[in-house]
């Protein structure tokens, strides 16, 4: 046990000496925290539309008042033709154009129906919708408003509760995300980079000698990384709470146990990883395709699964992260217990077993 | 000039002789450009709506029909229980929940007004936002023809309506890929092209040859030169590949002049293998070239309007973006491409990559010392 | 050997922040001289070097190599000698006559030139099986003979060798300085740092550099009267004892 604990002990210090990585360890979740959490949103503000008021009436002018009104909108107004239209598109000065006919007041007194036309720039699809939108919102409530004071006739009212992020901010949707990444980064990266380092400068093969043995040697490697992985979560979890306002509704205790599972599934990945590469740049390579690229895409986090082709949502079924992915959004967003994701839990467990069953065999393997 | 003639040979000699070249020239591209459109699809469709329905009226079958005809929505489930609605929510299956309260027919007809609980699922704040919009409109567009169903005609009188008439320009029927495949092309020549240029002068460093250049009368600009070309070449050939990819795999045809963005790519290389030569400068070792490149790289992606609107960002971070070439470039493909921007549209964005472009490759090169 | 100098340095001096690697060294070199410089790691031997190549720009002191000041004009030193680094510095994955061509090309030699000195040297090591395999094929030995021989394959002045034989056998280190005598007959002057003190006896003169200071300049024969020692591995050790400077 003492030889077990003065492994442990170098294996550290490897990690504390080398500055540089550990800089980038910390940096990398610091960076898509302040990215995820103050940069980038999907949120629509001040978005440039063009007003073309043909009928410069009372009725127009209202409604061109709720939009210059609206945060959504920065409107300017022109008189333009469609093909000056299409140049502002091209020239990308505007992402909407607004077209009233001409006597659209008069045309909605006396024929109790006008319509406007809304122009989008679609080039950018998911924009055009949502500006649409607002727009269709917009006139419909100003309908609404103009209707004589009695009541209107068989009225059926909205009421909405935007469940978890009544804000609609991107943060909650991207933590759990970033939380899945970090700790695959570390621990997939790292830990299959360290015993490959080892491997290339032969010192591995001393290690070997040593009267420790092979399993030991290998839980030393990882505990290191384990240990920086649980600092890593709670930097995102504390950076979460007290500057995205994110609070954790479920139990920290049950957080921390699951991501524990995602790491160990993790460390188990970076060993099978070191069993079959034999350089530095290889494993790193390695990491970076099997397991970075899958989790960006296939874990739900950017890009949502179910509009996948239905090949790459079968894929995405053994992606690690992927079920981490909920059991983060269960527990931390919406503060369900363990019953809610025990189903995810034995999933991402089995593979926990699974993968370190494989490396240590592997391992095994390469020893004989 | 001799000089160069022979460093460019001695480059291309070696980038052929690369076998992770051609994986780096052809497949990465074909990979990326088959893989990331399909997963990167932010067409908000199928959304899962859980229909709640303590009414069982001919209204409420109407409306849930006309919800669930519409194409946006896929039906979760369709019960009368709350509580079961509220589990399909916490359990992901469903992320709209539409409650029709008992009496909801009775209740439209006698009290002329009838509440209806909407509840979303509101993680992903732009699905929640979108998939709400659409479940308004549907519900008002119902209740619009109930009116007309319902009032006689001498009643008409009091109510205007106005029409809302939406027309997508450029991609009218709202196609995600058709907005991200320009994107991802620029995504890829940076890393194959941009940041390749960065690891090859590190890892000359780091196997000592670079030593034995710099004791050779070769001039700084001819080393820098031979180091640049070849990748202005290769980023060429990978917008090309990838260019035919777009079309061949997604029929996608750029609308404006390809001359125009070839004129942009190459203005962008400069800046970007600039961007590339300075890393080379401060980094020692291919393992902190690739370090450094990775982080370049995930904010490069994330914050220059690849999956989310650069105009949704805070200033700063807008501020941040528009020192990035990439984020011009992606600008301007999706302009030329979709939209069929002219010169004239993007002069503006060529000048300031190619002001960009010049401040990284001078600072570059007052820091690339032949001598310490 | 005649008395035209080649190199002149004058109380040369390299400092990094508090430490003063190079410290105020002077000595001369003559055309077609094999100078040795020899020294503890750590010595300050590289610098030294260095420095005359035009690669580290020294502090204070002054020299010049082949007629030129390395302060004022580095680039036309380059254009005059040869350099040949701890490293192996060939291009492992180009072939062996690439590496001649991009050489040969970079300090402007013609194609013909390029083509003759190729055939030449090919010829010369005995190279003709293995002039189109990539470099990274070959035995080290024969990596550094090729190496020797692609930096002076632009005749230059001087060819500045820093520990060119480290890690070869004997008689690999004896056909290297086979190839040595024949550019020094050809008028080049040798200026070869080295650990192996057998090969300073090689030398026609040797210099010893002890904490950043040049401690003796003479030919071997000359330093063992000095020293009254038998060997050049004695008045090494003699003045090596009073370095103070640990091997970094």
């Amino acid at each position: 046990m003492k030889q077990f604990f003065s492994f442990i002990k170098k294996e550290f210090a490897h990690v504390f000496r080398d500055r540089k990585t550990l800089v980038m360890l910390f940096g990398f979740p610091i960076v898509q925290i302040v990215l995820f959490g103050f940069a980038l949103t999907n949120e629509l503000k001040n978005a440039n539309i063009a007003v073309v008021d043909n009928a410069r009436d009372v009725a127009s002018q209202q409604i061109i008042d709720k939009m210059e009104g609206s945060k959504f909108f920065n409107v300017q107004k022109s008189l333009m033709t469609p093909s000056q239209i299409d140049a502002a598109f091209k020239e990308g000065k505007i992402k909407l154009a607004v077209v009233f006919p001409p006597n659209f007041n008069q045309d909605l007194l006396h024929l109790n129906k006008a319509s406007i036309q809304v122009i989008a720039d679609a080039s950018d699809p998911n924009t055009a919708a949502q500006l649409s939108n607002y727009i269709s919102t917009i006139v419909a409530d100003y309908q609404a408003q103009i209707a004589p004071t009695m009541k209107v006739p068989y009225t059926i009212i909205p009421e909405v509760r935007m469940l978890y992020n009544p804000d609609l901010k991107g943060a909650p949707n991207f933590v759990p995300g970033v939380m899945a990444m970090v700790l695959l980064l570390v621990c997939v990266m790292m830990t299959s980079v360290s015993i490959v380092r080892e491997k290339e400068m032969g010192t591995m093969e001393i290690l070997l000698v040593s009267p420790v043995k092979p399993l030991m040697v290998i839980i030393a490697k990882a505990i290191p990384y384990l240990v920086l992985s649980l600092v890593n979560l709670c930097v995102i979890l504390l950076l979460s709470v007290y500057a995205l306002d994110l609070p954790i509704k479920g139990s920290v205790v049950l957080l921390f146990a699951e991501s524990t599972l995602l790491i160990i599934t993790a460390l188990a990945l970076g060993l099978l990883i070191s069993t079959i590469t034999s350089s530095q740049q290889s494993a790193m390579f390695a990491s970076m395709l099997g397991m970075m690229l899958p989790t960006m895409l296939l874990s739900g986090y950017m890009f949502p699964i179910e509009n996948m082709p239905v090949v790459l949502q079968v894929i995405s079924n053994i992606v690690p992260a992927r079920w981490y992915y909920v059991i983060v959004k269960a527990v931390m967003l919406k503060g369900l217990g363990f019953a809610s994701v025990w189903k995810e839990t034995v999933i991402l467990a089995g593979m926990a077993v699974f993968f370190t069953a494989l490396s240590l065999r592997n391992f095994k393997i390469r020893l004989e | 000039m001799g000089a160069l003639k022979y460093l460019l040979q001695k480059e291309f000699r070696q980038i052929f002789r690369d076998k992770g070249f051609t994986g780096r020239l052809f497949i990465a591209p074909a990979i990326q450009l088959i893989l990331l459109p399909m997963a990167a699809n932010y067409t908000i469709k199928n959304i899962n709506i859980a229909i709640v329905d303590h009414d069982h009226s001919t209204v409420s079958q109407k409306l849930s029909n006309k919800i669930l005809s519409s194409g946006y929505f896929k039906l979760a489930d369709y019960t009368d229980f709350n509580s079961k609605a509220g589990k399909l929510i916490e359990s992901d299956k469903a992320d709209l929940v539409l409650e029709i309260p008992q009496g909801f027919e009775k209740n439209i007809i006698r009290e002329n007004n009838q509440k209806i609980a909407i509840q979303v699922n509101a993680i992903n704040g732009v699905k929640a936002s979108i998939g709400f919009g659409y479940l308004s409109g549907i519900i008002a567009d119902y209740n619009n023809g109930l009116r007309m169903e319902w009032i006689e005609p001498e009643r008409t009188s009091p109510s205007p309506t106005i029409d809302v008439i939406t027309s997508f320009w450029y991609n009218p029927k709202l196609t995600y890929y058709i907005f991200m495949v320009p994107a991802i092309l620029v995504s890829l020549v940076t890393g194959v092209a941009g940041l390749s240029a960065a690891f090859n002068i590190v890892k000359e460093k780091e196997i000592g040859t670079i030593e034995q250049i710099n004791v050779t009368p070769i001039k700084k600009y001819e080393f820098i030169l031979g180091k640049l070309i070849p990748f202005m070449v290769m980023g060429g050939v990978v917008f090309t590949v990838g260019l035919l990819i777009g079309w061949v795999l997604y029929g996608i045809v750029p609308l404006g002049n390809i001359a125009l963005l070839y004129l942009f790519l190459y203005v962008f290389l400069f800046a970007i293998l600039g961007f590339g030569l300075l890393i080379s400068t401060y980094a020692e070792t291919q393992q902190q070239a690739n370090s450094l490149m990775f982080l370049f790289m995930m904010v490069f992606n994330m914050m220059s309007g690849l999956y989310t609107p650069i105009d949704s960002m805070p200033g700063w971070a807008q501020f941040v973006t528009h020192l990035f070439p990439v984020s011009y470039f992606i600008d301007v493909m999706r302009m030329v491409v979709i939209k069929g921007s002219g010169l004239h549209d993007i002069s503006m964005h060529i000048l300031y990559v190619f002001l960009i472009g010049l401040v990284l490759n001078t600072w570059a090169i007052l820091n690339y010392r032949k001598t310490t | 050997m005649t008395n035209e100098t080649v190199i002149r340095t004058n109380k040369l001096t390299k400092r990094f922040g508090d430490f003063v690697a190079v410290d105020e060294i002077t000595f001369d070199v003559h055309k077609g001289e094999i100078f040795g410089f020899l020294g503890a790691n750590g010595a300050g031997k590289t610098t030294a070097m260095r420095m005359l190549c035009g690669l580290s720009i020294p502090t204070s002191g002054e020299a010049m190599v082949a007629g030129f000041d390395v302060f004022k004009e580095p680039e036309e030193i380059k254009k005059n000698i040869g350099y040949m680094s701890q490293k192996f510095s060939l291009y492992e994955d180009l072939t062996v006559k690439e590496n001649i061509e991009f050489y040969g090309g970079i300090y402007g030699l013609t194609k013909k030139q390029i083509k003759d000195e190729s055939a030449d040297l090919v010829d010369r090591l005995g190279l003709h099986d293995e002039a189109d395999k990539l470099v990274s094929s070959l035995p080290l030995g024969w990596k550094q003979k090729l190496s020797f021989s692609v930096a002076i394959v632009h005749r230059p002045k001087i060819v500045f060798l820093d520990e060119p034989t480290g890690g070869v056998d004997p008689s690999m280190r004896r056909q290297f300085w086979d190839l040595i005598y024949d550019a020094a007959d050809r008028g080049i002057t040798i200026f070869v740092t080295t650990h192996y003190l057998d090969e300073a006896e090689y030398c026609n003169r040797v210099s010893i550099m002890v904490d950043g200071k040049i401690e003796a300049l003479d030919s071997p024969a000359g330093l063992r009267k000095t020293f009254s020692a038998n060997s050049m591995d004695e008045v090494f050790y003699k003045l090596a004892r009073k370095a103070k400077r640990s091997a970094d």
